[in-house]
């Protein structure tokens, strides 16, 4: 974290809480092939922790094994409390997904969705109720609660999708490109919702195409090959490779890239 | 002769107006975007341009050839490169290359110059097949694939969605070196930094265009005050920052943020920062700054939706 905290709006320091995820020289192979190469990182409550590569430098098979879908071939990792390789189904009950191509049905409606997503994280009658109300009021969609999910704009479904993938009240939450094709304001409103999540302690663990977004994040990884070649602050970042923007530090470190499309 | 024109398009989907009242005419040789989200209508127009799609109303060519009546003649002279990877998954890279050669009654021999430099990238994949390759590559073979026929205009929708930053910026040059060729191309995008490579765009939103012009041009109409604002922390910031009387609108940008004031005054920069380090911010930093395309098509679009526009 940096030394510069603001007072208004940073809690009361306390010791250092612990990390949500935590990868121990995490690895995976496939064949020959290695995918992910001993990466270790920790991420802190709170944090929106960006999660940058070029296509094919690992991203996706890395979140996967945080997410509990693909068990290492080495190393460890944990998140939120569980052990990914021993723990997958806890993993997956303790937190949320959301990726590009949404979890959604598309011909249930808003509040059907909710419910059904409510069920399946284990959630009861009374709390769906509670939650759905609460959900449709942060997202200013009580006229659209009977209205089919696929009908929506790609914006509201965006934002729909998020919010459900907390319905559980998950530690952390993953996402994996979740602002591609909306407006540049909607995708600036999108930001807000991480914002106000993480701001209330949710972990946000996120993938983008969009290098300005990459500016919005606590700290940034950058993954080469399989490894992780960068780790920090999007200021130290840019400083270290003297760089105006994360866009010139991504182009930096991904052109050195062996595993290229 | 524009390469491409519309005049007073429209097209709707039952109840859903994708494109209504669109005009533009691309010149020959011109590289041309339509930017815009999902939803803008950019993949109708491109559909009624390839003449895969009927127009409800308005008329449209392509070299000079009407998409209705012409439509024969426009297949051989148009590339298309559809948003949604649109390829035989099951054949490899060389035979999807031939195949669509064999199409247009030509051989890859006969044009392999103008596909050469994207295509030499493939060739150590040239026996994969096509549904087994990585999103850059499917992103260049289907390119290939589009240009081996040697059309006089491409249409490539959103050819860079979901690509990693490196393979837009080497997919840019290879357009810029077709367009050197003599090839007019029209690409949609809705990446905003890609707007600025192109000769004009036309800003999309809700099947309407909101303004057409050069990139330099859309900047230049910007009409509010602007200041790039930092601080120790974005979102505090914004907060602050919207709630601050002379605020026009405000937006992450980056590392910045950027706001437009509803009125110059020689003196803002020091009365915003004087506001901000007042509210506990820390490392505050306000200057001037040009506005980008995106700064117009954001205020565009909050134009725009301020406006109650009818909804089906």
């Amino acid at each position: 974290m940096s030394a510069s905290q603001l007072s208004t709006s940073a809690p009361t320091a306390a010791p250092a809480p612990r990390p949500v995820i935590v990868c121990d020289r995490l690895t995976r192979r496939f064949g020959d092939f290695v995918a992910v190469d001993a990466i270790s990182f920790a991420v802190a409550p709170g944090e929106i922790f960006g999660f940058l590569g070029a296509n094919g430098a690992g991203k996706t098979t890395a979140m996967r094994m945080l997410c509990g879908l693909l068990a290492p071939t080495d190393g460890a990792a944990t998140v939120a409390g569980f052990d990914v390789r021993h723990q997958p189904e806890l993993i997956k009950q303790h937190i949320g997904y959301m990726s590009q191509k949404f979890s959604l049905y598309e011909d249930l409606t808003v509040r059907e969705n909710i419910r059904f997503y409510g069920g399946v994280y284990g959630l009861r009658g009374a709390a769906i109720r509670e939650k759905t109300t609460a959900l449709l009021g942060r997202l200013g969609l009580e006229a659209e609660r009977n209205t089919l999910v696929g009908s929506l704009p790609l914006g509201w479904k965006q934002k729909l999708a998020f919010s459900v993938a907390l319905l559980h009240d998950p530690a952390v939450i993953f996402l994996d490109e979740p602002t591609g094709g909306v407006d540049p304001i909607t995708r600036r409103q999108f930001w807000d919702l991480l914002y106000e999540a993480a701001a209330r302690g949710v972990t946000i663990f996120i993938t983008t195409h969009y290098l300005d977004e990459a500016e919005y994040c606590d700290r940034v990884s950058i993954m080469v090959d399989g490894k992780i070649e960068a780790l920090d602050t999007p200021a130290a970042l840019k400083q270290q490779f003297g760089a105006a923007t994360m866009n010139d530090v991504f182009l930096h470190l991904a052109r050195r890239a062996k595993n290229v499309d | 002769m524009p390469a491409v024109e519309l005049t007073g398009i429209s097209k709707s989907y039952g109840p859903t107006r994708a494109v209504q009242g669109v005009s533009l005419a691309v010149e020959a040789g011109e590289l041309f975007g339509l930017i815009g989200p999902d939803g803008a209508g950019k993949t109708t127009l491109f559909r009624i341009l390839a003449t895969l799609l009927l127009a409800d109303a308005g008329t449209a060519t392509v070299a000079g050839y009407d998409v209705v009546r012409d439509f024969r003649a426009i297949r051989n002279v148009v590339g298309y490169m559809p948003g949604k990877f649109s390829l035989y998954q099951d054949l490899t890279v060389q035979e999807n290359l031939e195949f669509f050669a064999a199409v247009f009654r030509t051989t890859v021999r006969e044009n392999y110059a103008l596909v050469a430099e994207i295509y030499e990238q493939l060739a150590p994949f040239k026996n994969r097949r096509a549904g087994a390759l990585s999103g850059g590559m499917k992103q260049k073979l289907a390119l290939c694939c589009a240009l081996i026929h040697k059309p006089d205009v491409l249409l490539l929708d959103e050819p860079t969605t979901g690509v990693d930053a490196v393979s837009r910026q080497e997919f840019w040059q290879m357009l810029g070196r077709l367009k050197a060729r003599g090839i007019t191309i029209v690409v949609s995008t809705p990446y905003m930094d890609e707007a600025a490579l192109c000769e004009r765009v036309a800003l999309l939103q809700a099947g309407q265009v909101l303004r057409l012009d050069t990139p330099e041009a859309l900047r230049q109409s910007y009409p509010w005050p602007l200041l790039a604002v930092r601080a120790a922390h974005m979102h505090p910031l914004l907060q602050d920052l919207r709630a601050y009387p002379d605020t026009h609108s405000c937006y992450a940008f980056g590392e910045a943020a950027h706001l437009s004031l509803t009125h110059a005054t020689p003196d803002a920069p020091a009365h915003l920062a004087a506001y901000l380090t007042a509210r506990g911010h820390a490392a505050v930093d306000v200057r001037p700054v040009p506005a980008t395309i995106e700064d117009t098509f954001m205020d565009l679009l909050q134009t725009h939706q301020a406006a109650p526009t009818p909804q089906p």
